[in-house]
């Protein structure tokens, strides 16, 4: 396997693959492989929710964009849709909407559902005839006037070719409330970002660049608070929440500005801690001479600190963002599984629990949930990476 | 759109209260203190004073949030972990006694440490594989993202994707798909005993890969040419050089990953939650405490398995931050 030293030579992704070494090519095929099997769950997933909810259950995802064959049956009009012309009565419908799909056989029992061909007349007895043609078209034909008040039934073999539609999206927008449950999670994850980042900026500033007694205890204090999982908090702030809602009428246990100062409470001593050590290496002289111009801590900490920290804030931002946004354990503690509060990773839950079997909602909500990172991800990749790798110590 | 808006009110107040109160009280800081004027044809300024109080108003909101959303609760924790599943009686050590004689909680311990066994060394395994691919193909950036993505995703998301890959319908797992073309009877991986929880497993493998791969890579492109250089020269073939001088050079970093990720694999509860909700012999102790939290409603209980996972997670944690705080030094 020479291929560090081939590294020299890597000219293009094609040209060398004749003269490549077998090891260089093993290395090449390996890595090919392992990309497909980590991208193929989620593409599948992608490709599962835009499919036709029926072919859906029928073929695997696999099979999208190949002819599927399927039996199915359908009803033909009843006596009021007859019409009668040149002495001899006649129904006529199509059994789908044209173009949909092709029949390639067709029957009038269920036992023999493929006995002709379409186009065939299958004779029903009493001179009732029944034509299928490829394209859905149906005609019943009767000597005497039709009188059923029930359509019959024809049973056929469709081959269906490759459907996709947004009506999966469609549906979960309209009956699981999943639009609502996007919202609800922009409503939790947007201050559940900033309101950290801020109150610990103005924290790292005074850590940093401020005197007052017990400085440093405290801060060692922030920063060994890293070590306390987000477990060890959870039920003593649930009776706290709990208990303070029975005193206080207006508080309720389970509300949005609950669930931002959670977040806010255990994201904080990372955001302290990774702000602290930024803001601690800008270079002393900027601070001392905005002292100089007579400028208070407060005005040094927005007109100039705030500024010069933008890198550390936004990958801070990021890895805060898509914590709140991927979190489930903290939302089912804070917030209620209503309407009006359950955010996508709870939502996507009780979809598993409620709906496991429907796959055409299971697949597209799950889309719906995980785009917002996706997007975050492959626009910011190289902020993402460094927030992630900041955050990835995170006690929560 | 009635709640689009609401959600923007929400959001608005919420930042907006926030900012009021850091400006609005370094507002009324410099009203309450300003300076004197000219007194005695001197000019008595009272900066000092003001920048005294000021730090105050900076870490107060900080530390006020911290005593409440994590000293308390954590002491707390502690100190119900004595008491019974109301809360209300003391009960000395019952709750550590009664995990021995708990099967769940066993078996939660069994597969946490399967877990912690398995999760970081696939991790890094893979993450270092493909770290070393990556790297010598011109389109290893676009497997490397690709690979990286996982990451971006909740892990009740990523629950979703392989649900859908493990369905028993072979017209929807891909799993079974394969396995039945083979004449096989499909199955429900999630339901084989002892092997459920490694399919488990295999989610968090596939997200966590990412990360493993990203550290490492870096780390990989800070080994010195010259190093592996000497070892070609000295007649090492790259396997060698692989293990004798690249790996052993990385060593920080593998042991970084591989602790960031144990600390992650102890935390686990979403997959779990989300997949089997325990059941088929698959519990692990984050999933177990929320069961006994939110479901037997027993605090006590619940508060002794916070308590363990907290002990579980600490020294790794203690490791950690000693060394990010030296690396700071070093910077």
């Amino acid at each position: 396997m020479s291929v560090r030293m081939e590294k020299v030579g890597d000219t293009g992704p094609l040209l060398p693959l004749v003269n490549m070494t077998p090891g260089a090519l093993l290395a090449r095929l390996a890595l090919l492989l392992i990309v497909v099997l980590w991208t193929l769950p989620t593409f599948g997933l992608f490709i599962s929710s835009f499919r036709d909810k029926d072919l859906l259950s029928f073929s695997g995802w696999w099979t999208a964009l190949s002819v599927t064959e399927r039996g199915e049956a359908a009803r033909t009009g009843t006596d009021e849709d007859q019409v009668e012309e040149n002495g001899a009565w006649f129904i006529r419908g199509e059994v789908f909407q044209p173009g949909e799909k092709e029949i390639l056989a067709f029957g009038i029992r269920s036992t023999e559902p493929e006995v002709y061909a379409p186009g065939e007349s299958a004779d029903l007895g009493d001179g009732v005839t029944l034509t299928v043609q490829a394209d859905g078209r149906y005609e019943l034909r009767s000597p005497v006037e039709f009188d059923m008040s029930r359509g019959r039934r024809i049973y056929f073999r469709a081959a269906v070719p490759p459907k996709f539609t947004l009506a999966n999206y469609g549906e979960i927008v309209a009956s699981e409330g999943v639009d609502q449950a996007f919202i609800n999670t922009f409503t939790v994850t947007i201050p559940s970002t900033i309101i950290p980042i801020a109150i610990a900026a103005f924290a790292a500033y005074a850590f940093s660049w401020t005197e007052f007694p017990g400085r440093q205890l405290l801060f060692a204090v922030v920063v060994g608070l890293l070590v306390v999982p987000l477990q060890m908090s959870l039920i003593p702030l649930l009776r706290m929440y709990n208990q303070v809602s029975h005193i206080l009428p207006f508080f309720e246990a389970k509300s949005y500005p609950g669930i931002w100062l959670a977040h806010t409470g255990f994201g904080l001593p990372l955001a302290i801690f990774l702000l602290r050590n930024y803001i601690a290496g800008l270079p002393k002289e900027i601070i001392e001479s905005a002292h100089i111009d007579g400028a208070s801590h407060f005005q040094t900490f927005t007109r100039l600190i705030l500024p010069l920290s933008m890198p550390a804030l936004a990958s801070f931002a990021i890895f805060q963002f898509l914590w709140v946004w991927n979190d489930l354990l903290v939302a089912l503690v804070f917030l209620s599984k209503d309407l009006d509060q359950i955010v996508m990773t709870s939502q996507l839950r009780e979809l598993l629990g409620s709906r496991g079997d429907n796959w055409e909602i299971l697949t597209s909500s799950a889309f719906v949930s995980i785009v917002v990172p996706l997007i975050v991800f492959f626009a910011l990749q190289r902020y993402f990476v460094r927030g992630l790798l900041a955050g990835s110590v995170k006690g929560g | 759109m009635e709640r689009l808006i609401n959600a923007i009110v929400a959001i608005v107040f919420g930042v907006g209260l926030m900012l009021l109160y850091f400006y609005g009280s370094n507002w009324l800081l410099d009203r309450l203190l300003p300076d004197r004027g000219i007194v005695d044809g001197v000019f008595q300024s009272r900066e000092k004073q003001r920048e005294r109080i000021r730090p105050w108003l900076f870490v107060a909101p900080a530390l006020v949030i911290l005593g409440i959303y994590l000293v308390y609760p954590a002491l707390q924790t502690l100190y119900l972990s004595f008491f019974d599943s109301d809360g209300e009686a003391f009960v000395g050590l019952a709750n550590y006694g009664r995990a021995i004689g708990d099967s769940r909680f066993l078996e939660s311990i069994r597969n946490n440490i399967l877990w912690l066994i398995v999760v970081p060394s696939f991790s890094v395994i893979f993450g270092l594989l493909i770290a070393v691919l990556a790297d010598r193909v011109s389109w290893g950036n676009i497997a490397k993202s690709l690979i990286f993505m996982p990451m971006a995703i909740s892990f009740v998301g990523a629950s979703v994707i392989w649900k859908f890959v493990y369905a028993i319908n072979p017209d929807i797992g891909f799993l079974n798909a394969i396995y039945t073309s083979g004449g096989n009877q499909a199955v429900d991986v999630l339901q084989i005993p002892f092997w459920n929880s490694f399919f488990l497993m295999v989610i968090l493998v596939w997200i966590q890969t990412g990360f493993a791969m990203v550290l490492l890579s870096a780390a990989l492109r800070g080994v010195p040419e010259e190093t592996l250089e000497a070892a070609r020269i000295d007649g090492a073939n790259e396997v060698q050089t692989f293990f004798r001088i690249m790996v052993p050079q990385i060593m920080g970093t593998i042991f970084v990953v591989w602790t960031t990720i144990v600390i992650t694999v102890l935390k686990v509860f979403d997959i779990v939650l989300a997949m089997t909700n325990g059941n088929w012999n698959t519990q692990v102790m984050a999933n177990l405490m929320f069961d006994q939290m939110f479901r037997a409603f027993d605090t006590g209980y619940a508060s002794f398995l916070a308590l363990v996972i907290m002990v579980a997670v600490v020294p790794i944690m203690v490791v950690n931050i000693r060394r990010m705080n030296r690396e700071e030094a070093m910077r």
